[in-house]
């Protein structure tokens, strides 16, 4: 039997689409639980700043640079696939990964000095926001990571459904954006 | 034609399940009515759970410290265990399944003339996330220290070290058990809006969505924005927990009013979760049992989209006596009182679409009057609790365990009935028996209200919700035959639930055969088999060419007007 399928695009936006912006928007309103919860203790709080300087900036501020180049390099990634280009696509979805990969590694270094300076989750509640928050956000740094390597191992997707690369673009955009929000939040407010 | 390829839909998928063998058609199935049906049977599952713990629950606050038949006298731990995992269990493993797992995947594609769901192998897994979550709640009641006993709302300190309540592994895995919840509920809902925005047969316009698809969206897109905030208080007390965070620990910078916060901004959304899919049912059953264009359609949506909007606003009427700065009493009191204005808009559209209408008394009919009635009941004594100086002495006390059940038995039981009874014929493919769901409604709001009517008084009297005992409290002996009257009465409504089980037996063994549209209704699910085949629409999909409430069209012959073009016609 010939089944007939059909999608309407919804104001030009594909199911695919339409469907991860509907995800992102309830990870928006998880992320924002966490950061309005932070925002009113830090307000009410004494000593929060002063518990905050004993976080490395230094790597805060590499870690960012880090996140914003994967951002461009996973757009790169989507131009080449939009021009056919299989060998960019491959190169700027493996850096992509690496970046990705290069922050969670710096994150660990910064979680080990600090557990070493003697600041873990339980010191106080400025650091149970800090692990809290950074580790949510770490590990939707490695879903992302999950989600460019099956991409990057898989080629069928590449002709049926090239969109899918915009999806995970779209993810690990909001994933970055997250930590923009975060990065001033706890280290520099 | 050839199969196109469409993102989100397999290639094997379209290849249909006639051919698939037992596991693929009915366990590992993609097709968004089986993954109904399976959403159906959990709930189920879980509403005989639920309803079975009220049998310790009321016995002891009946007759106090005697023995239960088959069960033991009921200790004071015990009973909260039994409180907690009631509450859990109807709220998020019967009304959520039921309502919108079952529902809304049963409907959303039917009615807006989709194949199946935007992201089928996603709504699969998101039934069987929701299963892992059914086990690990049912092992929570098997692991040393019992489930958990901090109440359904969970609250810190007492929730937050295993000393308090006793319960350890209870409720870990009782919050591990809601995070499995939530995530199968994100697949669903990110599947509902997508399905209906972009996978609408030509012509659907979203004008002509039928109110009931329109509703789960409400539901849906209120869960969808809700339920973040409480993950990330539920992420802090499992760690709080596990790893002695400081997030609720006061003395140490934490604040447990905080989880009161995530809790209510997610928990009082959620009883619009639990309104508005029923609210939908409703309005797809009024119209056809009354021959009538239900009342005001597009005032009905607005006023959706009221409550929509108005119900993330109103969370902190659960705290005035929590200690939260006082001066948001009176906000929080305005605007809590402020969404019974679009509420009361769209019972009133209900009303008004029954006006001269050719009323006929089925038993969906009368399940639709029935949450008609008794939620005007349950949404009265909310402008009590709403009002902070009257909750100030009301709260915590059987008057709210009266009006929360008076609200929600109304909508997940009476409205979730209206559309059982309603789309059985279609879900099934046969009819249910008239006398006995006739029985089963009288049965049903008879011993309801004989059950929770007077809890009111005895609320007012100062017997507070939770109470394992009532005999230390010397104020509570003169109405203590409330107590026992409820019992009866509550034993009485669960039995009255047995016609309905009969009658769905009955029907799936040696039903009559249900033909493509038994109540002449005019949507889309009404135009193809009963049960629908898989990919529903056989080679063509519908072409819509009207909205959903076309009955009694002056000048017609026939006073229904299917929405879908007759196919002699079609292209």
């Amino acid at each position: 039997m010939a089944i007939q399928v059909q999608e309407q695009p919804f104001y030009g936006l594909t199911p695919a689409k339409v469907g991860i912006w509907w995800f992102l928007a309830s990870e928006i309103m998880l992320f924002g639980g966490f950061i309005a919860s932070f925002v009113v203790f830090r307000l009410g709080a004494t000593g929060w700043a002063e518990a905050a300087r004993h976080l490395n900036v230094t790597i805060g501020i590499v870690n960012t640079l880090i996140l914003l180049t994967s951002s461009l390099t996973i757009v790169l990634a989507l131009a080449a696939i939009q021009r056919g280009d299989e060998a960019a696509l491959r190169r700027f979805l493996g850096l992509t990964i690496l970046l990705g990969c290069a922050f969670l590694g710096f994150k660990v270094i910064e979680y080990t000095g600090e557990l070493r300076a003697g600041y873990a989750p339980w010191t106080g509640t400025f650091w149970s926001f800090y692990y809290a928050m950074t580790g949510l956000h770490a590990l939707h740094v490695l879903g992302g990571i999950v989600v460019n390597v099956v991409l990057l191992v898989t080629t069928e997707w590449r002709r049926r459904s090239p969109h899918r690369i915009e999806v995970a673009g779209l993810y690990w955009h909001f994933v970055d954006i997250v930590w923009i929000f975060l990065f001033p939040l706890l280290y520099l407010a | 034609m050839s199969p196109l390829p469409q993102s989100g839909m397999s290639a094997p998928h379209a290849a249909g399940h006639g051919e698939a063998g037992f596991w693929r058609a009915y366990v590992f199935s993609t097709d968004h009515k089986t993954i109904a049906k399976q959403y159906l049977a959990w709930g189920l599952f879980w509403t005989v759970v639920g309803g079975l713990l009220t049998v310790p629950m009321r016995w002891q606050l009946a007759w106090p410290g005697s023995d239960v038949p088959g069960w033991g006298v009921v200790g004071a731990s015990e009973y909260n265990v039994l409180v907690t995992m009631h509450g859990t269990i109807m709220v998020f493993f019967v009304a959520m399944p039921i309502l919108l797992g079952a529902f809304g995947n049963f409907l959303i594609p039917l009615m807006v003339g989709a194949r199946d769901m935007a992201f089928p192998r996603l709504n699969m897994l998101s039934i069987w996330v929701f299963g892992l979550a059914s086990l690990v709640l049912l092992v929570s009641f098997f692991v040393p220290g019992g489930a958990a006993s901090a109440g359904w709302t969970g609250y810190p300190p007492l929730s937050g070290k295993v000393e308090y309540t006793g319960s350890n592994w209870g409720l870990t895995l009782w919050l591990l058990a809601h995070a499995l919840e939530f995530a199968a509920f994100l697949m669903g809902g990110v599947n509902f809006l997508t399905t209906a925005l972009t996978l609408r047969a030509p012509g659907m316009t979203l004008m002509r969505m039928p109110l009931a698809v329109w509703h789960q969206l409400a539901a849906t897109l209120i869960f969808l924005l809700s339920v973040g905030p409480l993950i990330a208080g539920a992420v802090m007390l499992l760690l709080d927990r596990l790893i002695g965070t400081r997030f609720y620990v006061p003395g140490s910078g934490g604040d447990p009013l905080l989880w009161q916060h995530l809790f209510w901004f997610f928990g009082h959304p959620e009883v619009y979760v639990l309104l508005l899919p029923p609210v939908g049912f409703v309005c797809e059953v009024l119209p056809v049992f009354s021959r009538k264009p239900i009342f005001g359609y597009r005032w009905i949506l607005w006023a959706t989209g009221g409550v929509v909007g108005l119900s993330f606003i109103v969370w902190a009427h659960h705290m005035f006596v929590s200690g939260m700065d006082p001066r948001l009493a009176m906000p929080f009191s305005i605007s809590t009182i402020l969404i019974s204005v679009p509420v009361a808009w769209v019972l009133f559209a209900m009303i008004a679409t029954l006006w001269r209408g050719s009323i006929s008394f089925e038993t969906p009919m009368l399940f639709a009057l029935g949450f008609i009635a008794m939620f005007v009941f349950g949404g009265l004594t909310g402008i009590f609790n709403g009002s902070a100086p009257v909750d100030i002495y009301l709260r915590g006390t059987y008057f709210v365990v009266a009006h929360f059940h008076y609200t929600l038995f109304s909508s997940t039981v009476f409205g979730a009935f209206a559309g059982f009874y309603y789309w059985f014929p279609k879900m099934f493919g046969r009819m249910l028996s008239e006398p006995l769901g006739k029985l089963h409604f009288w049965l049903t709001v008879v011993f309801f209200n004989l059950t929770f009517f007077l809890m009111h008084n005895i609320g007012l009297a100062g017997m507070a919700r939770r109470t394992a005992d009532p005999r230390p409290f010397e104020m509570l002996q003169p109405h203590q035959w409330i107590n026992e009257w409820a019992t009866v009465a509550s034993f009485l409504l669960l039995a009255a639930q047995i016609p309905f089980v009969v009658n769905v037996i009955r029907s799936l063994v040696a039903g009559a055969p249900a033909p493509v549209n038994p109540w002449q209704a005019s949507t889309l699910e009404w135009s193809v088999a009963s049960p629908p085949p898989h990919l529903n629409w056989g080679e063509a999909l519908p072409v819509v060419e009207r909205g959903p409430y076309e009955y009694s069209v002056p000048g017609e012959s026939q006073d229904w007007l299917p929405q879908r073009r007759p196919l002699a016609t079609g292209a």
